[in-house]
Formats: structure tokens, sequence, C-alpha cells
């Protein structure tokens, strides 16, 4: 997450203080991600060190007010049209995990998979029911919301699915080793659907 | 005798299922012990094979089990004789079936409208109520329309309304959107989520987690036993602190 990036862009709005820079970050964003107060004003340190924001002093209340400058509004201009950057490959602590188990003698891997399926359906169920109230009362600083739990249900689905897949893989592997399995995975992924999609992922 | 309180719709009791005897014999189902309550909403997900089918015919009373109880409200199937047996079915119990068990000379209000007068309901007011779950489900314009004239997601919704139509205490479905888009699927997750909140027992077998995550528990099963439960933390603190990791 960008936090500098998501300053400015608040900033192209309106002229600002840090704390009304994070409460209004935190409403914009469904109270996803918080925001350390600490964070915020070393980041506008920082973007008025590269002449991305001015400072406006005092508005006679205490607070410092921030502006943006022209090179900042061009700065917001290129974050918005850049596509976000990927860190590649991403890190990810749960295919780290399973990457090791299944290198690993004496662990059982498919009792890790149903254990990270079990915690990753309730995460989604939890996703869920946060949707649909959400949807119930929707009001127009929802939205917000509503695409950030979009999100993390199809980021969790997709979790799911792969775990079901890595569930198919390795009963192929044991099948290959001669072992008498089942050929399918706890849900259902037969060894023959999971073939094409694990020959896609190595694409 | 069960112990199960007023609330508990269905329960199944040390349910085992076997098929085939001797060397051959298959077990379906191994000692399930499953409850649910009004207004609770079950996901069943495992493998095919695991025994999920099995469970939905047996609590559907479309099977019985080779030992242990299942109770529909109170109810002992296995002390019912058929037309017993079936009537608790038609007032009580909804299912929708994989391939839809639809009646292929009879339009889609009249395949809704069918459990309710075949256990006695005047006509009109058994097409009343045929109409209003189908307007649940989203075609009330296709009323009128033979099987052959439908496609097989309008088919699915069909199959759908028939099994809410009358306020059935117990919804039970076996992939209930195979057929369908994922708009409309996300449409029926809504009218059965519906269903279990105005008090209905609502039990689904799904190999989709975005659809089992509707429930408000998910029931694992492996070579037809319980293997795990998960159910939904609904404290909104810890959603924000999982979202915000």
């Amino acid at each position: 997450m960008s936090i500098r990036h998501s300053l400015l862009a608040l900033l192209q709005d309106q002229p600002r203080y840090g704390y009304q820079l994070r409460v209004e970050f935190e409403n914009r964003t469904g109270s996803t991600w918080s925001l350390n107060i600490g964070q915020v004003y070393t980041t506008l340190d920082r973007l008025e060190r590269d002449g991305l924001v001015s400072n406006d002093g005092s508005d006679g209340e205490g607070h410092v007010i921030y502006s943006i400058t022209a090179a900042g509004k061009a700065e917001v201009r290129n974050w918005f049209a850049a596509p976000v950057e990927r860190n590649n490959p991403p890190r990810n602590e749960l295919a780290i995990k399973l990457a090791l188990a299944v290198t690993l003698p004496g662990v059982d891997v498919q009792a890790i998979i149903q254990a990270q399926r079990v915690a990753s359906i309730r995460a989604l169920q939890d996703y869920t029911k946060a949707r649909r109230d959400t949807a119930a009362n929707q009001r127009a600083a929802d939205t917000a919301w509503l695409l950030v739990l979009d999100s993390l249900i199809f980021q969790t689905e997709a979790e799911v699915r792969w775990l079901d897949l890595c569930e198919a893989r390795m009963l192929q592997q044991a099948q290959t080793a001669g072992q008498a399995t089942p050929r399918k995975s706890s849900n259902g992924v037969t060894v023959e659907e999971a073939a094409p999609l694990i020959a896609d992922s190595r694409r | 005798m069960s112990v199960q309180g007023p609330h508990q719709v269905l329960e199944l009791a040390k349910v085992s299922r076997t098929f085939g005897e001797g060397a051959t014999a298959v077990a379906a189902l191994r000692e399930v012990d499953l409850s649910i309550r009004a207004g609770e909403f079950v996901a069943v997900m495992g493998p095919s094979g695991s025994g999920k089918s099995s469970l939905l015919a047996l609590a559907g009373g479309l099977d019985r089990p080779t030992s242990g109880g299942v109770f529909v409200e109170s109810t002992p199937l296995g002390g019912l004789g058929l037309n017993e047996l079936a009537r608790l079915r038609r007032r009580a119990v909804g299912y929708v079936f994989q391939d839809f068990n639809l009646v292929p000379t009879l339009t889609a209000a009249e395949n809704v409208a069918l459990p309710l007068e075949l256990d006695g309901t005047a006509a009109r007011k058994a097409q009343r109520q045929a109409i209003d779950a189908l307007r649940q489900v989203g075609i009330p314009e296709l009323a009128d329309r033979f099987m052959d004239q439908m496609s097989g997601g309008q088919q699915q919704r069909v199959a759908i309304a028939r099994a809410i139509v009358g306020n059935r205490r117990l919804i039970l479905t076996d992939e209930p959107t195979g057929a369908l888009d994922s708009t409309t699927g996300h449409g029926v997750m809504e009218v059965l989520r519906g269903r279990a909140d105005a008090g209905a027992a609502v039990m689904l077998v799904t190999h989709e987690a975005r659809h089992a995550a509707w429930a408000d528990r998910v029931v694992f099963l492996r070579d037809g036993r319980i293997v795990d439960q998960a159910a939904a933390m609904h404290d909104p603190a810890m959603l924000l602190t999982q979202a915000g990791h």
C-alpha cells in the first residue's frame, strides 16, 4: 500500500492537516487499513522535502495545513495511470509453508491443507456476511468498503481453490508413487481436472 | 429417544449408511451426528464419494439409514410409513435435486404448485404461492412456460422455487447453482439465506467455497465422517484485524 500516493491523492481533493488525512483515508477505504498518525506526519515531511506538497502554516487552531503542488498533482496522475506493481513473486507465507512441507519427511501436508481450508472458509464466511450486511443498508460511503470486501472475497476464494489444487497434485504424486489413494481432493477436484490447471500455471 | 430441543429442525443421530454387503460393502456414512436449528444455514463440503449426497438423501427421507436415526421436527423418519413420509416431505421439506426432477408436461407455476396441491391446498391459493416463489427466484414472467421452453438455468430456478414454496421448514439443496451464471448463483444464495433468516433450516451441499461462505456453519465430510466444522466469527473487530494484516 502506498501511503505516500494515498495522502497525495487526498490532498488533491483539498488542503488538509495530518489528522484529517488519517480519518479521510480510513473512511474511504472502509477502515480496512489503519494508518498510524506518526506514519502520516513522517510521510508529509518527505512529501514536502520532495516538493510534492507545501506547508501552508497553521490554521489558527494548531493544525498545520498541507496543500498539493503542481509536481504533486503530476505524481498522483502517474500513480493512477500506472498499474500497481507486483512484488514478483509476492511473498505468500502459505505458499512458502506448503512448499517447505512437501519437501520435508514426516509432515502431514494434507492436515496442513485442511487446517488452512477451514481457516480460509471461516474468513470467507465473515467477509460474505459483512458484504451482505453492508449491501443491505447501503450508504454512499459504503461503496469503498464493498469494493474492498469483494477484493478480499475473491482473494480468499482463490486461496481455497489453490488449496484444492495442491491437494489434488499431492494425490497425483502419491499415485505415481504407487500408493492406493482416492483420485479426488477434498473439494472434489479430480486429478484429471487439476492436470490442465497445473499445466496452465506452469506457462 | 431423541434429545433434540424444540428448535432443532433436523437431527441425524449416529447415522450410518452402507451400500452392498459382505466383502463388497461400501460405507457411505459412518456414525454421523448433525443437527440443524431453525434459522440455521449449514453448508456441506467434501470430495465426491465423501457421503454428501447420501447425507442429503437421508435428511430428506429419500433413503433410510443402515443404522442410527433421522428426525425432522422431532419426528423419527424411521417410524413413518411411506404415505406418512411422503406427507411430511410435502409439508416440511423442500428438496433441490442436482437434475431438478421437474415434470415436463407441467408449466413452471404448476411444477412449483404441485407439492401444495398434492397436500390439499386449493388450486388458486397454490398457484398464488407458486408465483410468489417464482418471484423470489427472479422468474415470475416464466410462470406459464413448459420445461422444454426454458434454459437449464431457468429450470434450476424453478426447482429452487418448488423447494421454498409454502414456507418449508427444512430446505435441502444439492449444488443448486450448478447450471447458473455467477450473478444468478449469487441471487440463489440470497434466496436460501433469506429463507434461513426467516426461520427455515437450510442444508446446502456444494463444491464452491464462495457459496458455502453464505452458511452459518460449514461441515467438511471425508470418507463418510465429519472431519471439521467452520463457523463464522461474526465479529466485525476481528474482521478488520484480519483484513488489515
